[in-house]
């Protein structure tokens, strides 16, 4: 069976890969373009470790062919940063310490930028009911919540 | 456990100022774990490797006839397939006696089952191929034979007459006379004090009831994962995430027939384990695909694999009664619990009774724990493990105590008390504790006193964890810029990077950003026990205390020798060495040291390998505001704060999150988790969508108090923390729903079907 080429646009590169059919969009993150930081945590989409953006929607990766990622815009967690400055939002990740083992962190992070470029003063319920669709099993949330919270005040007086 | 009453070392800390420790520092490691560069288990490649994927049973309970694999082999790409049959064989008497039974023979079966299938999803075969597509459509093809026998669900299923036994060998210990038939009741342990009949016959008031919890899971978000190589000599590389790399070398050797010292473990960060990742699954299977294929075989698990053969803990049945005087002093307490094993002996049944009472000071009290053997997958440890089920139906007999006796459960505990010199129902007799001092925290805490509106609730209850030490090593480099490396074998599971840091700097005197962390592979630091038991902290952290000082002595020889001074005449001070005869030596701080390291002896270094004892056993109390939707049943927590003697938080932030994380996962147990199986023993919620973990929304913020009781063990006075925080949640959340449902709820997960249920009693 051939492989499908794929043209898209990662983190504002333009990014070509091959894939099988059945490849997720997550498989080709990981395995074709070694972009690792897209967890797998259920493949199901219940966990939103893989959480990325498409074309500026919040997308959980393992829900995604990988072909269809062709002639869109994907964003990372590899994407957030500017080379070594961090997003605000990594930043408050941080200083609130919202996470121990880390593994659900870069799927957090991703799915937070979405919710502050979308309402850019949430409320606390409205940050939980956001990140609903992110399971993280260390923190019980509380520190995540208030650093999504500081991040986008910071942002919003910056 | 149980080293209260051996603290060798007493320092005396009290009203000690700390620069570092207790600061909220960002944590080392933080950079590449927001930035998604930090590499998990699954993240890792090898080159030429080929992908595993495992031939599980969908029965529960079956023997294999035959397994054929010729049609997987032929297909292209395959490169190995194994069977139990590619194993050393296993002996049934072959354990390893330390504090609890670890039996290699049921190790090597839940690894790859050999005679029978104990559990859907047991694994039967694994193959390894040129992709993970291939080999998965070349495990479909492997042909297993089966024996389908009746699976045994329940422990009511488990210990009915004739019902059918899953091991041969299995007589049940603990009793006499020791008996002759196999048997699926694996254990019966008990633990006493005093005369609890004549006891309870001087009660006033008895409350006694029934309790039931299910299997729940650790729901790590990280699934297993791991990648083998194998060479011709016979050495092994094995890249993975787990709870400590000294445990899968020496799991992986034994169950391979290999000499540990061939097997190198590099550690993976890990996502997250609460116990789940104390033993092995895939290494074993990807070091022999390895070594078949000849070619580095990678292997992870997907979420369903996690659920279905992976370490849930037990879920059990529990009795308690408790006695009391009219004026609330307790006289007497009984448990009797029985704990589901999963596939294989082992529930952490026994720490179940130890625990239960623990917190209470009672002369006369006895608990019984009853291990049984199930068709489920092999329990494993799960934060506390034993205690939470055993808290639940203690802590619930309080309340329910305190609503007969109309007083406050607060007070009611207070009065009941363990402090200083109380017998724990295990024998030992706690040094300094600080239970009283938690329940006087939440006393005081607003939380306490504020009002609740109608469906509302208010539940408290305590909890007590016994928390290790062991054996752990550190080593303390000085590079030449005068940073500093701090080399430990236990993987950072939770921020532990950070708080060896923090630990180290306080010795050095240096800015914490001066230290770097690392958590080591099995070849390039000492041995050291697994991450668990809320071990780290404590003693590696006391093995980098002791490291840093070896560290900082060295310093001092070196400084003498520039000086050409005594070593007597140089102190350490704020991160230089300062000669304390004569003001003419200007004090030299690390990188002067350093940086002359080859004129006074070659390179700088500290090391420590100890086996620390004197752990300070937690104690913690959590209240929780619950309201009850009476048309749903749904039960929304409104307000929780949990309180915990924390010895001394190192790092307060990381302090916290462990009280928060283990309330969660304890708001989880009592509320939404459990394993669902159908009449053939087949899991039915395999996945995060039915197998419901707490998600952001159904939760308030998480209050905390860490209350500070110096742990005499320690240099710094820490306590271990992480696995308390989980005890007390399953009562608390029932207690408050007890209240505001107006009955007592004593089976969990309390879900809407359930609650509804009881709530239409009347």
């Amino acid at each position: 069976m051939s492989k499908h080429h794929v043209s898209t646009t990662i983190n504002g590169d333009p990014t070509e890969f091959l894939c099988d059919t059945r490849q997720t969009l997550l498989d080709c993150l990981r395995d074709e373009l070694n972009l690792t930081g897209s967890k797998e945590g259920c493949g199901t989409g219940d966990c939103g470790a893989c959480s990325v953006m498409v074309d500026g929607r919040l997308v959980c990766s393992c829900l995604m062919l990988g072909v269809e990622a062709d002639g869109r815009r994907i964003d990372t967690i590899e994407g957030v940063a500017s080379g070594d400055t961090l997003h605000p939002l990594q930043r408050h990740f941080l200083e609130e310490a919202a996470l121990q083992c880390g593994i659900c962190t870069p799927g957090f992070i991703v799915a937070a930028k979405a919710l502050l470029e979308h309402n850019p003063n949430p409320t606390e319920t409205e940050v939980r009911y956001w990140l609903a669709g992110n399971l993280c099993r260390c923190t019980g949330y509380d520190k995540i919540i208030k650093a999504v919270m500081n991040a986008a005040a910071e942002m919003r007086g910056a | 456990m149980g080293n209260e009453e051996e603290m060798q070392k007493i320092i005396d800390y009290s009203g000690r100022e700390f620069r570092y420790v207790g600061t909220r520092t960002v944590r080392p490691d933080g950079f590449d774990k927001v930035t998604g560069r930090a590499n998990f288990g699954a993240d890792f490649t090898a080159n030429g490797m080929l992908f595993g994927a495992v031939v599980r049973s969908p029965h529960a309970h079956a023997k294999i006839k035959s397994i054929n694999v010729d049609k997987a082999l032929k297909l292209d790409g395959v490169k190995a397939v194994i069977t139990g049959k590619d194993f050393p064989k296993l002996d049934v008497n072959d354990k390893m006696v330390g504090e609890v039974v670890v039996s290699y023979y049921d190790m090597g079966n839940n690894v790859i089952a050999r005679e029978k299938v104990f559990y859907d999803g047991h694994a039967v075969a694994a193959v390894a191929a040129t992709s993970q597509e291939v080999a998965n459509a070349a495990a479909r093809l492997v042909e297993v034979e089966y024996d389908v026998l009746k699976p045994v669900m329940s422990i009511a299923a488990a210990t009915k007459k004739n019902a059918p036994i899953l091991h041969k060998h299995v007589r049940t210990g603990g009793v006499e006379p020791a008996p002759t038939k196999a048997s699926n009741v694996a254990n019966r342990a008990e633990f006493k004090l005093g005369d609890v009949d004549a006891a309870f016959a001087k009660a006033d008031v008895i409350i006694e009831r029934d309790y039931s919890t299910q299997t729940v899971h650790q729901g790590y978000i990280e699934p297993h994962a791991c990648v083998a190589s194998t060479t011709t000599d016979g050495s092994v590389t094995i890249w993975c995430s787990s709870q400590g790399q000294f445990m899968v070398r020496a799991y992986v050797a034994k169950l391979c027939g290999i000499e540990t010292s061939r097997v190198k473990v590099i550690p993976a960060e890990i996502g997250g384990g609460f116990g789940g990742k104390t033993v092995v699954y895939l290494e074993p299977l990807a070091v022999m695909l390895a070594r078949k294929a000849g070619r580095p075989v990678k292997m992870v698990m997907n979420r369903a694999e996690v659920l279905r053969a992976t370490g849930p803990t037990s879920g059990g049945i529990a009795r308690a009664k408790v006695g009391a005087k009219k004026d609330g002093t307790l006289v007497a307490g009984e448990i009797e619990l029985t704990y589901e094993a999963g596939a294989f002996p082992g529930s952490p049944v026994a720490l179940g009774c130890m625990t239960g009472f623990a917190p209470y000071n009672l002369t006369d009290v006895r608990c019984v724990g009853w291990d049984v053997v199930v068709n489920r997958p092999k329990a494993a440890a799960y934060r506390a493990p034993g205690a939470p089920v055993a808290a639940f139906a203690v802590e619930s007999a309080l309340d329910e105590l305190a609503q007969a006796l109309d007083m406050d459960p607060l007070e009611l505990r207070m009065k009941n008390a363990a402090t200083e010199g109380t017998q724990a129902p295990y024998g030992v007799k706690f040094g300094r504790i600080g239970y009283q001092e938690t329940l006087e925290a939440a006393r005081q805490h607003p939380h306490w006193s504020a009002p609740l509106g109608p469906n509302q609730g208010r539940g408290i209850a305590s909890g007590f964890w016994f928390n290790i030490g062991g054996t752990s090593s550190a080593e303390v480099m000085v590079n030449e810029d005068g940073t500093v490396i701090v080399a430990t074998g236990n993987p950072d599971i939770g921020g532990s990077r950070a708080s060896m840091a923090l630990m180290a700097a306080e010795v050095l005197g240096i800015d914490v950003a001066r230290i770097k962390p690392l958590v080591a592979d099995t070849e390039s630091v000492p041995f050291s026990m697994l991450t668990g038991g809320s071990r780290v902290t404590f003693a590696t952290g006391k093995a980098v205390i002791e490291a840093a000082q070896d560290a900082v002595d060295d310093m001092r020889r070196r400084a003498a020798k520039m000086w050409d001074v005594d070593i007597d005449q140089v102190e350490w001070e704020n991160g230089c060495a300062v000669c304390i005869e004569s003001d003419q030596h200007k004090p030299l701080s690390i990188a002067d040291i350093a940086r002359k390291a080859d004129k006074t002896g070659g390179a700088i270094s500290g090391k420590a390998n100890i086996n620390a004892t004197g752990a300070g056993p937690g104690f913690g109390t959590h209240i929780c505001d619950v309201e009850v939707d009476p048309e749903t049943g749904r039960v929304t927590v409104l307000r929780y704060t949990a309180i915990q003697d924390v010895g001394k938080a190192i790092h307060p932030s990381y302090v916290e999150g462990q009280l928060q994380g283990g309330a969660v996962q304890g708001i989880g147990w009592a509320l939404n988790e459990e394993y669902v199986y159908d009449q053939n023993g087949t899991l039915r919620n395999t996945g995060f969508l039915d197998y419901r973990v707490p998600v952001a929304s159904d939760l308030p913020m998480i209050d905390t108090v860490l209350v500070e009781v110096p742990n005499p063990g320690h240099p710094y006075g820490v306590r271990g923390v992480g696995e308390t925080p989980i005890v007390p949640p399953l009562a608390a959340v029932a207690n408050a729903v007890s209240r505001a449902a107006n009955r007592r709820l004593a089976d969990l997960p309390i879900s809407p079907p359930r609650l509804l249920a009881a709530l239409s009693k009347g």
